[in-house]
């Protein structure tokens, strides 16, 4: 089958490589319609994830159809149309129980990795590195899901692939956020990033009952989906004091949750930026949290902060006096898909969540480099490019 | 620590667990009262240990030899006890006798640690979990690329556990 590789930093290639085959009797192997790009790609793709092998196939964002199914499988079939979650989880351990499951203890087979970096080893990703299991990605015509019962998930009729793409990743994990950062009805909530995770989480504290909801990016056309799509307040942080702004928002009290839905290689302005810049590069730390020190600062004290976006290692200049002065809650997932993405898939159903606009640019797996180039560069208003395998 | 064992509240279901999974651990310490942690060279190593979601019989099985444990009888000594609140069994291993050297010590512990993560997914997943062969493209050989095909043939062996 044709699959998109990554090569080495910032290479990509596309590839003749084996169809993925039943491993265990709890697979199931979907025939990929669409598999979309996403912001923690990049960290991939510019080397700053280094469990990377080159020649592993890339793409955790999918959907399309049931061709085979393993032994074990109960519950999926052959010819269901399926969104999947990218985090890989057995639904029975502890964790899943408590649907905590991107913390799952059987979805990695690779746990000494995560173990020995975080304390913990967690859940399986689709292509996410070594570190998360190894697992190839669904950039390709073909992809093996484990614990099938339990990833895959039946889309409705009415619900169109595009739609329910979304559905796999960016909505879920916009969900778990602002699930678990405890909105409230008439909260005003603030979220840095408008990229698909950040509009989402942005749409999730809507319907959770948020009162005003202020999302904050600098690219025009994704502040300008915010504004079509979604339904929330903007900032652009190049041109707004960011700080000022919601304070005076929000009667000089700051937003009562803020959500980073950015990660480690956030932009910002001024020295600050600079200084994580030069620092990352240099390898003094792995990540830039500029977004997120941003947020701390922004939050109304006793309120709650939640770290969204991919962070990998270590972090400089924290601000933890403000997190524990302030009485902050702070918090961080990655997302919890299994246990929302049925309820997403009908709300996408009954139109109150809106996911399609976020593929700008939908290719062919072919020009699959072309279309991280152009998604990593935010060119043409790129918000996603989305691969359709196949074609 | 409050809330450990069948108290605080915990249902019925809890109660049998811990009731079932008292039973063992009584039979156990009356194998084995010595129940210290230590390092390799003191004449027990640590206990390694995960949980599993499952009651102690189902954990232990009819033979008191949990999954994978079967090579590691005459070595290994093994433990079940309840763990705390809701969280099923704790599954616990460690060397029956002092190893001989920090490298066997070392080789121990990287089988107990296979076995014990092997046995948690068999018992609470029906399956232990495989990703080779998995479809790839041209890998280079790049130092890095090295480091990462020898930390991941290792992946189960090592860690914290």
């Amino acid at each position: 089958m044709r699959a998109l590789t990554w090569t080495g930093v910032n290479e990509t290639s596309v590839e003749t490589v084996d169809d993925p085959t039943i491993l265990n009797d709890q697979d199931v192997i979907v025939k990929v319609h669409l598999s979309t790009t996403c912001g923690s790609d990049l960290h991939l793709l510019g080397g700053y994830i280094p469990t990377m092998r080159s020649g592993d196939v890339l793409g955790h964002e999918f959907m399309g159809e049931i061709v085979e199914v393993g032994s074990a499988v109960r519950k999926r079939k052959v010819g269901e149309r399926v969104v999947v979650c990218s985090f890989v989880a057995c639904g029975r351990c502890w964790y899943c129980t408590h649907e905590l499951y991107s913390l799952c203890d059987n979805g990695n087979p690779n746990p000494a990795l995560t173990e020995t970096l975080w304390g913990s080893p967690i859940g399986g990703c689709f292509a996410y590195s070594h570190a998360l299991g190894g697992y190839a990605g669904s950039h390709a015509e073909y992809i093996r899901v484990p614990y099938g019962d339990h990833g895959a998930f039946p889309v409705p009729d009415g619900v169109s692939d595009e739609a329910a793409l979304f559905a796999s990743d960016a909505a879920p994990t916009g969900w778990t956020g602002a699930d678990l950062a405890g909105i409230t009805p008439g909260d005003t909530v603030a979220v840095w990033g408008a990229g698909g995770v950040g509009q989402m989480a942005a749409r999730a504290a809507m319907l959770l009952g948020a009162e005003q909801v202020v999302v904050i990016d600098q690219l025009p056309e994704r502040l300008d989906q915010v504004r079509q799509h979604v339904g929330a307040e903007i900032l652009d942080f190049a041109q707004d004091d960011v700080l000022a702004e919601l304070k005076e928002r929000t009667g000089g009290r700051g937003p009562d949750v803020c959500i980073e839905a950015v990660g480690m290689e956030a932009d910002g302005t001024g020295a600050q930026h600079l200084y994580d810049q030069v620092k990352q590069q240099l390898r003094l730390q792995n990540d830039r949290p500029t977004a997120l020190r941003e947020a701390i600062y922004a939050c109304r004290k006793g309120g709650s902060v939640f770290s969204l976006g991919v962070f990998g290692g270590l972090v400089d200049k924290f601000p933890l006096g403000a997190v524990m002065n302030k009485g902050l809650t702070l918090r961080g997932a990655q997302q919890h898909g299994h246990r929302y993405i049925p309820m997403i898939l009908d709300r996408i159903a009954a139109g109150e969540l809106h996911t399609e606009h976020l593929a700008t640019h939908v290719l062919p797996l072919e020009q699959g480099p072309e279309g991280y180039e152009m998604f990593k560069s935010k060119d043409d208003g790129c918000v996603r490019a989305v691969f359709r395998p196949g074609t | 620590m409050a809330g450990r064992l069948a108290g605080a509240g915990a249902g019925v279901g809890v109660a049998a667990v811990a009731t079932a999974a008292a039973a063992v651990v009584g039979r156990r310490h009356r194998l084995r009262p010595d129940e210290g942690a230590g390092s390799p060279q003191e004449s027990r190593s640590r206990w390694q240990a995960v949980t599993i979601l499952a009651q102690p019989q189902d954990v232990l099985g009819a033979d008191d030899t949990p999954p994978f444990f079967d090579g590691l009888r005459d070595t290994v000594e093994v433990e079940a006890r309840p763990a705390p609140a809701d969280k099923g069994t704790e599954l616990r291993a460690r060397l029956r006798e002092p190893a001989s050297s920090e490298d066997d010590a070392a080789e121990a512990a990287k089988e107990i640690r296979v076995a014990l993560r092997r046995a948690k997914q068999v018992i609470e997943a029906g399956e232990v979990l495989r990703v080779d062969p998995t479809p790839h493209g041209e890998r280079k050989a790049t130092p890095t690329g090295a480091v990462v095909d020898e930390a991941t043939d290792r992946a189960d062996e090592e860690g914290l556990l």
